[in-house]
């Protein structure tokens, strides 16, 4: 096989990985940053990054497990940058709470089963957003990526115990602020 | 196995599970109306900040105008606190003179007081001794006074009938 042809075949592979994974990257930096734009500039950033180190990815873990280390990374470096300079960029982007609360899908349902919905939504955006960055992150890779413990120590380079633990005060968090609000 | 019954596995409040569930539909919703915007997937820009030579200066002014106001007060600081030492130094140097004058004084009044007695009797002394000439001479102006004042008066006073007899020559002659 000639060096341009295994070159197109890295390329088709790498096209497909942007197409399967791209929504669920993009989902969880919505998720973290709140911020549209943001969320699409690190998606971006994050195979950019990908694309660059592609060749170097020798498949020890999943493409999804490698992608979303990369994305965290970026996110981590975006915090820290965003806290060096916090003076120059006084005003974020990110939406508030309650419009993010906004977003609930049309299913069947009652407007009272809709509201409360909403409520309960906005009550777990209230809770993540009171949980630091670790937290939030592995809160988020669990019960919204669904990634299993193991997959999380993986990405986040964290023990499967400390995982454990963070998730436990993160869902403490959110049951205190949905039964304090109740 | 589904989400639901993973989620209810690991957590035993069907509020909580409820909510989550809520929660990640939310975002999916979220994430999915985004994304049929299709905004996520067009082509984005790097984006580089430029410094403008406008920008420097104002800079450079800034940082000029933070460096004076840090040298002034700092400046400020310490006259003030110099001033404050001095007029510690004047008000001290003042104190120390007027305990000096009091501690004069006070050696002072000891000193009259024990020479007090002494001087009483020698004043009594010469206060005896010159009264004999002082008494002499007092009575000499009184006399010489007294002798001025009654030729003053002998001589402005006319005689008692002198009047009268005035008139009467003036009638006669008439």
């Amino acid at each position: 096989m000639t060096a341009d042809a295994e070159e197109e075949i890295a390329a088709r592979d790498f096209a497909s990985i942007v197409e399967s994974h791209r929504p669920q990257i993009f989902r969880f930096l919505l998720s973290s940053l709140r911020d549209v734009d943001l969320a699409e500039t690190l998606t971006q950033e994050c195979f950019l990054k990908a694309h660059q180190n592609w060749k170097q990815f020798r498949g020890d873990s999943s493409a999804m497990t490698w992608l979303m280390r990369i994305a965290i990374n970026l996110q981590k470096d975006h915090w820290r940058n965003r806290r060096l300079q916090f003076w120059r960029h006084t005003q974020a982007n990110a939406i508030g709470v309650d419009a993010a609360s906004d977003w609930l899908p049309n299913g069947e349902r009652s407007a009272e089963q809709q509201i409360l919905a909403r409520e309960q939504v906005a009550q777990v955006w209230k809770a993540v957003d009171g949980l630091s960055e670790r937290q939030r992150t592995v809160f988020l890779l669990r019960y919204v990526e669904e990634q299993e413990l193991s997959e999380i120590a993986r990405v986040t380079g964290l023990r499967e115990g400390t995982v454990k633990a963070h998730l436990s005060r993160a869902l403490g968090r959110v049951r205190a602020e949905l039964r304090g609000n109740k | 196995m589904s989400s639901r019954n993973k989620l209810t596995e690991e957590i035993d409040d069907p509020m909580v599970v409820g909510a989550l569930e809520n929660f990640k539909s939310s975002l999916n919703a979220w994430s999915e109306a985004v994304r049929a915007e299709a905004a996520y997937s067009r082509p984005r820009t790097a984006v580089r900040t430029v410094r403008h030579a406008g920008a420097s200066w104002r800079l450079a002014a800034t940082w000029v105008i933070a460096c004076v106001l840090a040298a002034g007060s700092l400046a400020g600081g310490l006259y003030e606190r110099h001033q404050r030492q001095e007029l510690a130094r004047i008000a001290a140097l003042k104190a120390a003179e007027q305990k000096s004058a009091a501690q004069q004084k006070a050696a002072q009044k000891l000193a009259l007081t024990n020479k007090a007695p002494e001087q009483r009797v020698a004043a009594t002394i010469v206060v005896t001794r010159r009264q004999p000439t002082a008494v002499k001479s007092a009575a000499a102006s009184d006399a010489e006074l007294l002798a001025t004042v009654d030729s003053d008066v002998s001589r402005q006073v006319p005689a008692a009938m002198e009047p009268l007899a005035q008139m009467m020559d003036s009638s006669g002659t008439n």
